[in-house]
């Protein structure tokens, strides 16, 4: 295995992929911070310009303040040069990891995404990256452009007043100090913010869940005054939080102010003394330059010690991100075979297969399927109902054994060309945030209005299609929004019902339906049935007992195999099953 | 937005004190160039023959000593203003949750499904938490910048009466920067942001929907909706990177050409002996702190402006008027009548546009009746039932509860504790089972609520559980769908109600305790809503009201609407066919 590269490597990796504005940034923050470092300059030899009545060299003034506006016009125009290149760094790279993140998203395994929580994810795509974003935008205003100013500042005070320069360069890191010690105090009150903070959330969630309940049982009070205790408690918390934590900034401050003084001070008698530096008499300007210098000295510092803690929080983020993104894809299939439309012929070889190596659930399955049967699968929860669809669609490999569609094993074939012979209809509907009509033609993107209608008309939509607001044009929200699982789960039946393809898997396709409609629709399902290969998965046994076969599914294993009359005469797991259902 | 301003009613000392302590801390900033020029003028004396004969170091030792007490008193005033300003803020940002999760609960069911649980959630949680740092921030340091600002401009009147003109034209002109800078960013941070919700819209429905995307082999397409959204984003990010930066070079260049200004008029006055080396000194040095501090605001004003955006969204929940006024105190109650329920030629559409859920229905319902509610898929069975305790409002006609119209003021608090309602969903909440069932009806025995359980056929197990301090996790992920269920018309139960409606509330459990749990509630003589796709469920009702389409296409008993109504009949039959039973 190859050594991970660090987190700060693969970050600079994808920095590196902007040289143009990396250099311009590094190139235009020197220049800014050069040229901001010589205004102050400047003015110091201008107040050594004006020493007193009938004293005012207006000729040397002149000559300082063209030198002057050149230095403000270069460091202004590179300032902003500066800020446009971080930006775009930061943003470019931003939008190359979300895109790595997604396209990643479509190449993990099923069985990542079914054992991780959304949320999750969606957090580290979207605040994650932003808090990343914003933390190297930070770094790269403010590092670099202060350290090079804390470096130009130290040089330019040990060359004028080196007496002055030790004391300032001594001094100022206690800001530091404090800051740290402040930080290392103030971390108990927030680990109590966010947990508080979690807890309120999980209680709204909740409650937000329940509303409908909540109303039902007028018991908003009840709630509010919940609320408003966790509510309390959270305010307690930030408050302690934010307090504490905001003191940085008035101590720092205060260090500063005390460097200010001392630099005033020594300054000042220098100047009385008329002390020699560097070839100098040391002057009233040669003090404000470094008073000046002093603020600026500073600044910088007390800003370092906040980046450090925003680059390290969103390093952190980062780092979630690679993880991401490093995460086992599904084995490529790019050189396997692109296969046709299919003829619907699929066998089971000896298939095993388990979620997790702990729990065997798949053992010596086998199957023969002929084109155009129609098989049944029956089972109590757990029974491996659905794993055995998860496999069929190649969701997830078989641990041992083979999979074949028309004699071809579907690992040979590519994904793709393999799912685009299924049709596939779930009970846990799935519509994206479009039109009604995007929603319908997602199997067959190509498809005109006359067939949708036709699609919908079979799957008994269309009339419910249109008595929505603007009919197949309506904007559904993410995962449906108004509608009801029953209406869902039509639209995902018309779905198939245009697409047509060679295979059909209906996993509990009709569990939200009424059976008037199911009885309708099962009609034109009958059809569609027809020489297709179909999986059938049903807890309601009244719409399987036409299949050719009905698999009935124990702990794994297929315990009974026939028809709905032979299984009914072996009295065995099926007929128990199906008299429950109608004692 | 301005709803908002009332939230620091409560905090006004704090409001008030915070920025007052930052302007005295503030203050004593100010003073500090004014003791600098001090120590020039008078610590050093006049400059003769290139040195300071009249120096007089006493002075300049106590003048510095003076600084290191105006920094003393700067870090207490300033602590004690960070102190009012968290309190504040966090005080504004307490109530407002309070008062959105207020608001919120008061949302009809309409508002509920048009808003969606998740925006409620962001709005409550992440939106406040920004608003109140921002808030923070604002009573520290964003008052503090005028305050030094104008505070240099009024120092410097002191120092020098002449130079005010030079740093009003600077402020104005800063000030227009400043503004025009936020006016035009604001508006474009706010599209950012909302580009952002359309990547994540893309990367959660990847993630719920990654089976259906991957069955009808869609990654691409996804893949390239994302990338577009994405670049989308990432342009509006840029372009308004590009205007937000301009704020500093900008005002760098402003008080850089003001203090050219300013040194130029003052080096006039002093060739004419009416201002002094110190005071100059002083002059530029208010100038530069007001640099200083334009910076700092510049930076400011990106989190100001995002929390104000947060804002703007929670202002607009807590604006929301919920499509049905719940009154505060409901003290109406309804009559004794003998018929109990009565729907006249009602009428509801969810929207104007939309066709009717449930059309011009009539119906009268005795006290002691069960009713049968049965149809199809979105045929308005759940609407009928739903617009009796007045959760939706009706379009069209009345409905009456005890011979009251349901949408009498004062009646609504009434309604909600006599109607007993198990909608589809079975929701339970965090804590026990007995909390749960309380709900009902606070100060029930446990005798009472082991009788409901009963009914609800949710005794058994429960026994072999921990009885009814059994806990229940969050949404009750502890028990089967059937056993929510049960536990939920339990629930219902508990309370005695004297409109039992049970929304599709069996349809986890299996015909033989389905059919239990009808009698044990035949037997209690409410009267009784069954809403069901099961015709079996409905069999035994008093009257069945059979619905397609929103529309009553019969009402009846069982053997009459057999006979009478075709809809009905299929209902049966697809449920009842191959001579299972007849």
């Amino acid at each position: 295995m190859k050594k991970k590269p660090t987190t700060l490597r693969r970050v600079l990796r994808y920095v590196g992929k902007y040289p143009f504005s990396l250099i311009g940034s590094l190139l235009f923050s020197l220049l800014s911070v050069a040229a901001t470092l010589f205004v102050p300059v400047f003015f110091g030899d201008a107040i050594d310009c004006i020493v007193g009545k009938g004293n005012v060299d207006f000729d040397g003034l002149k000559a300082v303040f063209i030198k002057t506006a050149i230095a403000v016009g270069i460091a202004a125009v590179s300032q902003w040069l500066v800020s446009i290149c971080n930006n775009r760094i930061s943003c470019n790279v931003v939008r190359d990891l979300r895109r790595d993140a997604f396209a990643k998203i479509g190449k993990l395994p099923l069985g990542y995404l079914d054992t991780h929580a959304h949320g999750d994810t969606v957090s580290r795509v979207i605040a994650d990256a932003e808090q990343f974003s914003e933390g190297l935008l930070m770094g790269f205003t403010q590092f670099f452009t202060g350290i090079t100013t804390i470096i130009g500042t130290i040089a330019f005070m040990l060359l004028t007043n080196w007496k002055i320069g030790l004391v300032v360069v001594f001094l100022t890191p206690l800001s530091v100090l404090i800051a740290k010690f402040v930080a290392t105090h103030t971390h108990k009150f927030f680990v109590e913010q966010a947990k508080t903070r979690g807890e309120q959330t999980a209680f709204v969630e909740e409650a937000i869940g329940g509303l409908k309940t909540t109303q039902a049982f007028a018991r908003e009070e009840e709630n509010q005054e919940k609320f408003d205790e966790v509510n309390g408690r959270l305010k307690k918390a930030s408050m302690n939080a934010t307090f504490y934590s905001s003191l940085v900034n008035p101590s720092t401050r205060f260090i500063n102010n005390i460097v200010y003084a001392v630099v005033a001070l020594i300054g000042a008698l220098d100047v009385a003394r008329g002390v020699t530096l560097a070839g100098a008499v040391f002057t009233v300007g040669g003090l404000t330059k470094f008073l000046s210098y002093v603020n600026q000295y500073t600044k910088p510092f007390n800003e370092i010690s906040g980046v450090v803690t925003e680059l390290k929080s969103s390093f952190a983020c980062a780092a979630r991100i690679f993880e991401l993104i490093d995460e086992r894809e599904e084995t490529p299939d790019t050189d396997n075979i692109v296969m046709g439309e299919a003829a619907g012929d699929i066998h089971l070889e000896d298939v095993a297969f388990s979620y997790t190596a702990e729990k065997k659930l798949i053992e010596d399955l086998s199957l023969q399927v002929a084109r155009g049967q129609k098989i049944a699968i029956v089972g109590r929860t757990g029974s491996g109902k659905t794993t055995l669809i998860n496999l069929l669609m190649r969701f997830y490999d078989v641990n041992e054994g083979a999979v074949k569609v028309d004699g071809l094993d579907i690992r040979d074939v590519t994904r793709r060309s393999l799912r685009e012979n299924y049709g596939m209809v779930l009970q846990e509907t799935w519509l994206k945030s479009g039109t009604v009509r995007e929603n319908i033609k997602m199997g067959k993107p190509d498809a005109t209005d006359e067939e949708i209608i036709a699609a919908a008309k079979a799957a008994h939509a269309h009339s419910f299609i249109k008595r929505m607001e603007k009919g197949y044009d309506t904007q559904l929200n993410e995962d449906g929004g108004n509608l009801s699982e029953g209406q869902k789960q039509l639209l995902c039946i018309a779905r198939v019902m245009l697409a047509l393809p060679p295979v059909l898997i209906l996993d509990e396709a009709t569990s939200s339906i009424d059976t008037r409609t199911e009885r309708k629709i099962s009609d034109a399902f009958h059809t569609l049935m027809q020489g297709r290969t179909t999986f059938i998965v049903a807890h309601r046994l009244s719409t399987i007992v036409h299949a050719d076969c009905i698999l009935v599914l124990e702990n794994g294993r297929v315990v009974e195999q026939g028809t709905h009359a032979q299984l009914l005469q072996t009295n065995g797991a099926y007929s128990q099953l199906y008299n429950k259902q109608f004692a | 937005m301005r709803n908002l301003f009332g939230y620091f009613k409560n905090y006004k000392l704090q409001s008030v004190l915070g920025p007052f302590f930052k302007l005295l801390e503030a203050l004593f900033e100010l003073f500090v160039p004014i003791v600098v020029g001090l120590i020039v003028d008078r610590g050093l004396g006049a400059l003769e023959n290139g040195g300071y004969p009249n120096a007089n170091g006493g002075y300049i030792v106590k003048m510095c000593l003076l600084l290191s007490g105006f920094g003393l008193l700067g870090l207490a005033f300033s602590v004690t203003a960070q102190y009012f300003a968290a309190k504040a803020a966090t005080g504004v940002a307490a109530d407002m949750r309070r008062d959105l999760f207020r608001k919120i609960q008061s949302l009809s069911y309409k508002d509920i499904d048009k808003l969606g649980a998740a925006t409620m959630l962001t709005r409550m949680t992440s939106d406040v938490d920004k608003f109140q740092s921002g808030v923070n921030l604002a009573l520290r340091l964003f008052l503090r910048s005028p305050f030094i600002v104008f505070g240099a401009m009024i120092t410097a009147y002191f120092v020098d009466p002449a130079s005010i003109g030079i740093f009003a034209i600077a402020i104005a002109a800063l000030a227009v920067v400043v503004f025009a800078v936020m006016f035009i960013c604001m508006p474009l941070y706010k599209r950012a942001q909302e580009k952002l919700d359309k990547v994540l819209l893309s990367t959660r429905e990847n993630l719920t929907g990654a089976r259906v995307v991957r069955a009808f082999c869609l990654e691409e397409t996804e893949k390239g909706t994302f990338d577009e959204r994405n670049e989308r984003l990432n342009k509006s990010r840029k372009f308004v990177g590009v205007l937000a930066a301009i704020t500093n070079p900008l005002t760098y260049v402003l008080v850089n050409f003001a203090i050219i200004a300013l040194i130029y008029t003052g080096a006039l006055r002093v060739e004419l002996g009416n201002l002094s080396q110190g005071s100059v000194l002083a002059l530029y040095n208010l100038m530069s702190q007001i640099l200083i501090e334009l910076i700092k605001l510049a930076n400011l004003i990106v989190t100001v402006t995002k929390a104000a955006a947060c804002g703007g969204r929670i202002s607009t929940v807590l604006k929301m008027q919920p499509s049905l006024a719940v009154d505060e105190d409901g003290e109406k109650q309804y009559g004794e009548t003998d018929e109990i329920v009565r729907f006249e030629n009602v009428t509801v559409r969810y929207n104007d546009e939309a066709d009717a859920a449930l059309a011009d229905l009539s119906l009268s319902v005795k006290r002691g009746e069960t009713v049968g509610v049965i149809g199809g898929t979105g045929s308005g069975k759940t609407t009928l039932v739903n617009v009796i305790p007045h959760f939706y409002d009706v379009q069209e006609g009345s409905v009456y509860v005890g011979g009251r119209n349901v949408r009498e003021k004062g009646l609504q608090t009434y309604l909600r504790e006599r109607i007993g309602v198990v909608p589809q969903k079975a929701v339970l909440f965090k804590g026990t089972v007995r909390e749960n069932l309380l709900w009902g009806k606070a100060d029930a025995t446990d005798e009472a609520l082991w009788k409901a359980l009963e009914i609800a056929r949710a005794d058994e197990f429960l026994r072999e559980k921990q009885g009814l301090d059994t806990p229940v996790e969050q949404g009750g992920k502890n028990f089967s769908g059937g056993q929510k269920q049960r536990l939920t018309v339990a629930r219902a139960l508990v309370r005695e109600p004297d409109v039992l409606i049970l929304d599709d509330s069996s349809s986890a459990l299996d015909y033989a305790t389905d059919a239990e749990l009808r009698k044990g509630i035949r037997q209690l003589q409410t009267t009784t809503f069954i809403v069901s796709q099961r015709a079996s469920s409905v069999r035994d009702a008093d009257k069945i009201v059979v619905l397609d389409d929103g529309k009553a296409v019969g009402i009846g008993t069982h053997e009459t609407l057999m006979q009478t109504c075709e809809v009905y009949r299929e209902i049966y039959f697809s449920q009842y066919d191959e001579g299972v039973q007849g």
